[in-house]
């Protein structure tokens, strides 16, 4: 286990090497510089010339990538072009905020879909189930910011329940973390309920049963524990998934975290910014992804991990 | 459901004796029809199509062209608010063109930017995964190193970063812009399809059939193509049908953060980023283009639901 976990984490440092690598080419190949963002007062050349050479674009650029690599390992982010201020900085004020939007996103999504989920696969094909069949559909197929649109409609333009943008007081964040959490929480809530179906008709269930166990007794510490395993390893990519969701939330809402501040970097080609954000993502994204796969073979003895 | 006639329907498709022979796909065919809400996603899709074939018959104004005295601003006519005006149903967005003409015309890109990326997605990764799978060695473990890298990226983050390197560029200016939305989501998608079918075909190339094949000396084209990919067509339809809402819902959303669909083309996702600024005075140049892509959406789901379902019982939750 121990020789896996260091063989897993080893294979992360080549990935994100390359997720580096493909973003810099990327970054790289859009025509235009940061400089000429307002057409209509071109900045002077010499001016361009003395904010390449600080920004060291007036190099090659292999020797911009291996430059940016080797300063990334020694935690130099660079400075934003944008915001002419350290990258570390940005991040640093930014990642709080999106933090506490994720995880206040998972924890209602997870409360909302396990009980959900147990509840209508319990009560098969009643309206319960339907119901909430109807719900998963619903929240996992009408993209993020539509629905953010009807809540805006219904809860802040016609209730008066909410501001529609900003950060910082609990009304702020109630729109925001209830959209993000919806995809999620549909999501698990589908998976939940078939986990649930298919533990219900193993034979240990009805050895459990048969042998005079009560009911609740039998769905606790029967059903819903082995019902758990495939609703954990989930969770991972319903986390990524929150991530991603995040920046169009985020762009939507005018949060101040590092969703919004990515998808205006893109936009202004302001290199150092959208590097440290794409390799902030993709690094929280390999670490879902590997504890999901070390909690699976935990919670389940029968998942023996590759030696 | 379980009433006395879904019984005897029950009934009568189990005795087989006393019904038409069907195919493996004329039964599912017959299972997907009768679903109804994938019935009802089929009859609106359809009519999606027709609107966006039709759009230049149907569409009462042109959907670019800014009027001679723009009425801008403009409410739907039920609302009934002094801001309406009769020649305008639906209203009209900030520049005074008519609602009604731009969603019919926005249904063209959504049709279009839904199926094409998904036949490059499934033409590329079937052809990859299934070389991969079948033969092994270099270009499976290329395959298998590639989906890790991409795998790290969030599908949507990757999209943008390919759309906003090259908007600017000439490739990225061709079809208003949805020659890029194609190639960068069918660059995002063939991976996964290709992971997909060399999972089935690593399955598949064990079993009986294809020994029995191997051994008559049918060589490996015509097993992959014969044999392997009739057995793995399934998962890879409903694979499919949830590729195309996949794709329709990244323009709406590129085309929501502005970079997508080139101005003044409209399509929905471009009509709610240009209504949403003034979203509290005219609420619905936004709210109707958000029912569409809605309803469409939701119309995609239902009929990959209703596929997954009709192919594979088995797989139901």
């Amino acid at each position: 286990m121990l020789k896996y976990t260091i063989r897993r984490l080893l294979l992360m440092i080549p990935t994100l090497f390359f997720v580096a690598l493909i973003t810099f080419a990327l970054a790289k190949a859009a025509p235009g510089s940061p400089f000429d963002k307002n057409p209509d007062k071109p900045p002077k050349q010499e001016i361009v010339d003395r904010w390449n050479k600080f920004y060291g674009l007036d190099k090659p650029v292999p020797e911009q990538f291996v430059m940016y690599m080797n300063n990334v390992l020694h935690l130099d982010f660079g400075t934003s072009i944008r915001r002419q201020r350290p990258v570390s900085e940005i991040l640093g004020q930014g990642f709080p905020v999106t933090a506490q939007l994720g995880i206040q996103a998972l924890i209602l999504a997870l409360a909302v879909a396990l009980p959900l989920g147990v509840i209508s696969a319990l009560r098969q094909n009643t309206m319960v189930d339907y119901g909430s069949l109807f719900f998963a559909t619903v929240g996992t197929t009408i993209p993020s910011f539509v629905m953010a649109i009807f809540f805006i409609y219904i809860f802040a333009l016609g209730l008066h329940l909410f501001p529609i943008t900003g950060w910082g007081t609990p009304q702020h964040m109630v729109m925001p973390t209830v959209i993000l959490a919806l995809g999620a929480a549909a999501f698990l809530a589908r998976i939940t309920r078939a986990s649930m179906l298919e533990a219900i008709r193993q034979d240990y269930v009805r050895t459990a049963r048969s042998k005079g166990l009560r009911e609740q007794v039998v769905i606790v510490g029967h059903v819903l524990k082995n019902a758990m395993i495939p609703v954990a390893t989930v969770v991972g990519p319903a986390a990524a998934g929150l991530i991603t969701g995040s920046f169009i939330i985020e762009t939507f809402f005018s949060v101040p975290g590092i969703g919004r501040e990515y998808v205006l970097s893109i936009t202004a080609l302001d290199y150092p910014v959208i590097m440290a954000t794409t390799l902030l993502y993709a690094f929280f994204i390999v670490v879902a992804n590997l504890s999901v796969d070390l909690v699976y073979g935990m919670l389940d003895p029968r998942i023996k991990v590759a030696k | 459901m379980a009433t006395a006639s879904a019984t005897q329907e029950r009934a009568a498709e189990l005795n087989i004796l006393s019904r038409k022979q069907r195919s493996l796909w004329g039964d599912a065919v017959y299972r997907l029809f009768r679903n109804k809400a994938a019935v009802a996603g089929l009859i609106v899709i359809g009519t999606a199509f027709l609107i966006a074939i039709l759009a230049p018959f149907l569409a009462p104004y042109s959907p670019i062209e800014i009027p001679k005295n723009p009425a801008s601003q403009m409410e739907p006519l039920w609302t009934g608010s002094k801001y309406t005006d009769s020649r305008y149903l639906l209203g009209t967005d900030f520049l005074g063109r008519d609602i009604v003409s731009r969603l019919i015309f926005a249904s063209r890109i959504s049709m279009v930017v839904g199926f094409i990326p998904t036949a490059i997605v499934f033409g590329l990764g079937v052809t990859v995964g299934m070389t991969a799978g079948f033969f092994g060695g270099w270009l499976d473990q290329l395959l298998m190193r590639f989906t890790d890298i991409i795998y790290a990226f969030p599908d949507f983050l990757f999209l943008l970063i390919i759309v906003a390197s090259f908007r600017a560029s000439p490739f990225g200016k061709l079809l208003d812009g949805l020659m890029l939305i194609f190639v960068a989501i069918a660059i995002v998608g063939w991976v996964g399809v290709a992971r997909l079918t060399r999972g089935q075909v690593l399955a598949l190339k064990e079993r009986e059939f294809v020994e029995a094949a191997r051994s008559i000396g049918a060589t490996p084209r015509r097993i992959m193509a014969k044999h392997l990919l009739p057995n793995a067509l399934a998962p890879l339809i409903v694979t499919a049908a949830f590729a195309v809402p996949n794709a329709i819902l990244g323009e709406a959303t590129l085309s929501f953060l502005g970079v997508g669909i080139i101005p003044p083309t409209p399509s929905w996702g471009q009509m709610i980023n240009e209504g949403f600024p003034l979203f509290a005075a005219n609420p619905w140049a936004v709210l109707l283009p958000a029912i569409c892509i809605s309803i469409v959406m939701l119309s995609f789901t239902f009929v990959g639901d209703g596929l997954r379902d009709a192919l594979d019982p088995r797989m139901k939750t």
